[in-house]
């Protein structure tokens, strides 16, 4: 304290073993991924109450200069009121012919009842993701009850998948992340595809849609929910709605976007199912644990 | 120790606005990389060592937050802490361009080297497009705050040696 230490080893060299140790440090949380996670946990821990804190007094604030530019606003507000309440009435008639769409859809595939049955949690979004991953924090976690692979979704459809829990937050990844990557299934035919976020599909707000078979048929507006043979995701949750298709550079599959079913710009409260889809699995055959364990012995032998 | 005190704090709450406030406060979908303004001026006020250690500090934050795999952020700060600490030399206390002009410089490195390990090795090969939508935005949002932050920064730094110098 009373003197500066100085170091004697030249920047440069420090620059080589720092960047040494964080090599290292790459490979070693890539290997043993299930031992580091304590160390995130605790730092996640640490940060969470005061994130929550911070984020409190970050949307005060936003609410109070929202109400201050809201003076300006409302004088605008007032002239295009008159043209909004036009628009309202007809996206009122829009609305009304989607909620009946809606319904129908419902009674055919009773989604509805599905998505009730699965016992659930509801969580709030502490933060949002960084500007190059599409990841949320919400605050729940172990104490709740929640596990990684546990399936997020918010009002109709999918939101992403937990990948990280700790005892009072947990990290989703979204479905429009660069990494996520979801088996899906058209509800009219059954066809199978994939689901890939994609960072340059930010604005438009899309997902990537990879058709399996070339010759599936597949029209604009088809409901794509999520596969049964998914390995962590629970079949039929919605994911969205096909916007576009056509066939691939490589002739073989069909590509094309897809329109998720939730507004993830507008995503503050999010419902976590606390079931896992190994569950599902697991609860007819309960000596399934057993035979599994002993299958891959027998086949040595 | 006062001010390596003084730098974590200012670590600490940069991460925290850097993670809560300013995402609701997204300019086109972009977040400010506080972070970075911090290490760049560590490292003009204080020069390599120093910034790189703080580098490492926020970086690990970083990575124990948003990424799998621990040591991308670390190595970028790291690099960033000490590409800036060059510039230490060129220390002036009343000069505010220097500062701005390698933070804006550090953050397009930062982000293209990000960009090229964590997107180019899996593919993703429109490096333009990330660079009109990401990175640009993203500097230009990190200048402006940096036009304050530095500030704060430099007045905490002079300040608190101007204490501790009354005191010894």
């Amino acid at each position: 304290m009373k003197h500066k230490f100085k170091l004697t080893i030249p920047p440069r060299y420090t620059l080589a073993i720092l960047s040494f140790v964080c090599i290292i440090l790459a490979v070693v949380s890539f290997k043993y991924k299930d031992s580091v996670a304590p160390v995130k946990t605790l730092v996640g821990s640490v940060m969470t109450p005061m994130q929550k804190g911070i984020n409190q007094v970050g949307s005060f604030v936003h609410s109070k200069t929202e109400l201050i530019t809201s003076i300006e606003k409302l004088t605008k507000e007032n002239e295009t009121l008159k043209n909004e309440l036009n628009d309202v009435t007809a996206n009122n008639k829009v609305l009304q012919q989607e909620q009946y769409e809606l319904n129908t859809l419902r009674e055919l595939y009773k989604l509805d009842q599905k998505y009730s049955s699965y016992p659930k949690v509801a969580a709030e979004v502490l933060e949002r993701s960084s500007n190059w991953y599409s990841e949320i924090k919400i605050d729940k976690g172990t104490r709740d009850g929640l596990a990684v692979d546990m399936n997020v979704i918010a009002g109709e459809g999918l939101v992403g998948i937990i990948t990280e829990v700790g005892y009072n937050y947990s990290k989703v990844r979204l479905i429009t992340d660069d990494n996520s990557n979801v088996s899906g299934m058209f509800l009219k035919t059954g066809d199978t595809c994939n689901v890939n976020g994609n960072l340059k599909l930010v604005d438009s707000g899309l997902l990537n849609l990879n058709v399996i078979k070339k010759d599936a048929n597949v029209e604009s507006g088809y409901e794509v929910v999520t596969s049964k043979i998914s390995e962590r995701f629970l079949p039929n949750i919605l994911i969205g709605y096909v916007e576009s298709v056509e066939t691939g550079a490589d002739k073989v599959t069909k590509t094309g976007y897809i329109r998720p079913a939730v507004d993830f710009s507008k995503l503050d409260t999010v419902l976590v199912i606390t079931q896992l889809k190994e569950k599902l699995l697991d609860e007819a055959p309960n000596a399934d644990k057993t035979s599994s364990t002993s299958t891959p012995d027998s086949k040595k032998n | 120790m006062k001010r390596n005190l003084c730098f974590l704090a200012t670590v600490i709450g940069c991460y925290l606005l850097q993670s809560t406030v300013f995402q609701y406060l997204q300019l086109a979908h972009i977040a400010p990389n506080l972070l970075l303004i911090v290490v760049v001026a560590i490292a003009y006020i204080r020069g390599k060592n120093e910034a790189m250690f703080y580098g490492l500090l926020c970086g690990l934050l970083m990575d124990c937050q948003h990424s799998s795999i621990i040591g991308i952020y670390a190595f970028l700060y790291i690099l960033i802490g000490y590409l800036a600490g060059c510039c230490n030399k060129l220390y002036y206390h009343d000069d505010y361009t220097i500062p701005i002009a390698l933070v804006a410089i550090g953050d397009i490195i930062f982000n293209i080297l990000f960009y090229v390990i964590s997107f180019l090795l899996r593919n993703r090969t429109d490096f333009f497009y990330y660079f009109r939508r990401i990175i640009i935005p993203e500097t230009v949002y990190t200048v402006l705050i940096s036009i304050f932050l530095y500030k704060l920064i430099h007045y905490f730094v002079t300040n608190i040696e101007n204490i501790s110098r009354k005191e010894s």
